[in-house]
């Protein structure tokens, strides 16, 4: 956020500044608590999590859970480990946060460069379909996906999250697009520059904030998604989400906690990642979707 | 020659007026269909008497009457109710809280932003992993307590009847009061900080500027974290399944839990139909009237 630089004018003594400091880092110690132990204990052996202190460090340090979480693992049935459903994400991800992004951006350029009677509706039909339970497409999708026939496989969940993607893009790129002077484009226009050269020569290579918006936000979604990869992907094609909540809950055997930790900093890896990363982009892509404009 | 190249432009002309909406008609199309299309046939479903496959055999208002009378959709209405005032109280009051103190000047604010933030960026399988130990009793903070000596520390809300829904509260507003913080954060740095000198120059008290200046120029960042606070809290279904998956028995079954176990797992599709059409309603009541005004004040 840019607009940090504006502090508040609000004066204060130096008692309130003090508890003000204390609550602060209070509450940074229960954001970082349940992550922290969870990393801590996941480099532990397993009886020294339930014969020990959960806030010790490890007495015996171990990358085995890791290991075990990566590849051998039981995930339902299978002794594979986490490795293949991190692939199906990936593989699941990439495409529809692409494929989502592109058409979000055409929409927006349309939406405010292009407006035409009754585009407004139409921009409220899609930024509605941001807001649904997703509950109530479940029944329709899974009869749609089975007709296709790609339900329970990748694809299916390739084109269920670019669906329900395409409100958020067109949502980010058109506000984004709203800000861009309308006159550059009319005289792109008067110049004789088609409708897709306009785009690619002048709205194109000032969107690059915008898009990287839209990236991240889309691909935390997705990589996040439970809902639609327990409804719609079954045992070897199900996404990283749902293999980590079969490992972990699954009521075979012994619970390896420590196996559990490991493979649930695996599934955050990638978007703790792309926030350490680009954390700017991120809160500005949570700002786009809670106040417009 | 003339005359062709003529209805050359033309063509071209018309085919350039004509794109805006060819390129924005799948989108709607797929709108149409995947959205519009598909509310109308759960709609549709939830007067049939669906089981483990869609029938269509129209039965009225059977499975709402039936929906109603059922003790699990009871719990999850009225568990709903609990965990969507709370998770929406707290947030808002922690979020509101963290956002003004770090708009103190305060040093190290690089840091401590970032820490609030970050749970947002997690799954919420991954929250409920990480809470779901923490929270029992057998191995996380009770037993630590233990192990520091103070036995008689009891914690064991995860594994009670009455008091398992406040453990998702709690994990649900680790995980997105640093969120309602960024938005109130946002806010306050775009209060004019003239009007606060001026009204502390009339001498008024730090505790005066919040109440009369600077909430209430907050009423939009409100507005928008009650809007998607509760549309996040009706939609809530990973959480509850990773965290507690529902129980103990159904005392944590939430609106969104109750439809896909009826749906998918009791093969009473019809019923599974009718709940996701009350959780809609619901969240329509809240977001069309939002976007309604956001829209309009727009154009």
């Amino acid at each position: 956020m840019a607009v940090a630089s504006t502090d508040t004018a609000i004066r204060s003594s130096n008692w309130s500044r003090m508890l003000i400091y204390l609550v602060l880092l209070l509450f940074a110690l229960f954001y970082l608590l349940p992550f922290g132990i969870m990393l801590v204990n996941s480099l532990k052996p397993l009886e020294e999590i339930t014969g020990g202190n959960m806030v010790a460090l490890p007495r015996t340090w171990t990358i085995e859970p890791w290991l075990s979480a990566w590849s051998t693992a039981q995930i339902g049935v299978e002794p594979t480990g986490l490795r293949p459903y991190f692939i199906n994400s990936i593989m699941m991800a990439v495409p529809a946060v692409l494929l989502s992004t592109i058409v979000g951006a055409l929409n927006g350029y349309v939406l405010t460069k292009w407006q035409f009677r009754g585009s407004t509706i139409v921009f409220g039909l899609l930024l509605f379909s941001c807001f649904i339970p997703f509950q109530i497409v479940l029944i329709p999708m899974a009869r749609i996906l089975g007709l296709l026939q790609i339900a329970g496989t990748t694809p299916g969940l390739v084109l269920v999250h670019f669906v329900y993607g395409i409100g958020f893009t067109t949502l980010y790129f058109r506000n984004y697009y709203a800000a861009f002077p309308t006159e550059l484009v009319r005289a792109a226009q008067i110049d004789g520059a088609g409708f897709f050269q306009i785009f690619r020569r002048i709205l194109l290579p000032s969107s690059g904030p915008i898009i990287a918006v839209s990236f991240i936000w889309q691909f935390t979604n997705i990589w996040n998604d439970f809902l639609f990869g327990a409804s719609f992907a079954s045992g070897g094609s199900a996404p990283m989400t749902v293999a980590l909540n079969n490992l972990v809950n699954s009521s075979t055997g012994v619970r390896e906690y420590n196996v559990h930790f490991a493979g649930a900093i695996m599934a955050a890896g990638p978007t703790l990642l792309v926030y350490i990363v680009a954390g700017r982009y991120f809160v500005r892509g949570l700002m786009a979707g809670s106040v417009k404009g | 020659m003339a005359a062709s190249s003529d209805t050359g432009v033309d063509f071209r002309t018309r085919l350039q007026n004509w794109l805006p909406k060819l390129v924005l008609s799948p989108s709607l199309a797929v709108m149409l269909i995947f959205v519009y299309g598909f509310i109308a046939f759960t709609i549709y479903i939830s007067f049939t008497d669906s089981r483990m496959l869609p029938s269509y055999e129209w039965v009225g208002w059977q499975n709402y009457d039936r929906l109603f009378r059922i003790r699990e959709w009871n719990i999850a209405l009225n568990n709903l109710a609990i965990f969507s005032s709370l998770y929406i109280v707290i947030s808002t009051i922690i979020g509101l809280m963290l956002a003004i103190f770090l708009d103190q000047k305060i040093r190290g604010e690089g840091v401590l932003r970032p820490i609030f933030l970050y749970p947002m960026a997690l799954s919420f399988i991954v929250t409920g992993t990480a809470w779901k130990w923490f929270l029992d009793p057998a191995i996380g903070l009770e037993n630590t307590m233990h192990l520091w000596g103070w036995t008689s520390f009891q914690f064991n809300w995860i594994k009670d009847r009455d008091m398992a829904i406040y453990t998702i509260v709690i994990a649900a507003v680790w995980q997105s009061s640093g969120f309602v913080m960024a938005m109130f954060l946002a806010g306050l740095r775009g209060i004019d900080n003239e009007i606060l000198k001026a009204a502390q120059m009339d001498g008024a008290s730090n505790f005066q500027l919040y109440r009369r200046i600077i909430l209430p120029q907050l009423r939009p960042a409100f507005l928008s974290a009650f809007v998607i606070l509760s549309h996040l809290a009706i939609k809530s279904y990973d959480l509850v399944i990773a965290l507690t998956g529902g129980g103990p028995g159904n005392a944590t079954a939430l609106p969104a839990t109750f439809m896909y176990s009826y749906t998918f797992t009791r093969n009473q599709m019809g019923i599974g139909a009718s709940s996701a059409v009350i959780m809609l309603m619901t969240i329509a009541a809240i977001m069309v009237p939002y976007l309604y005004a956001e829209l309009r004040e727009k154009s």
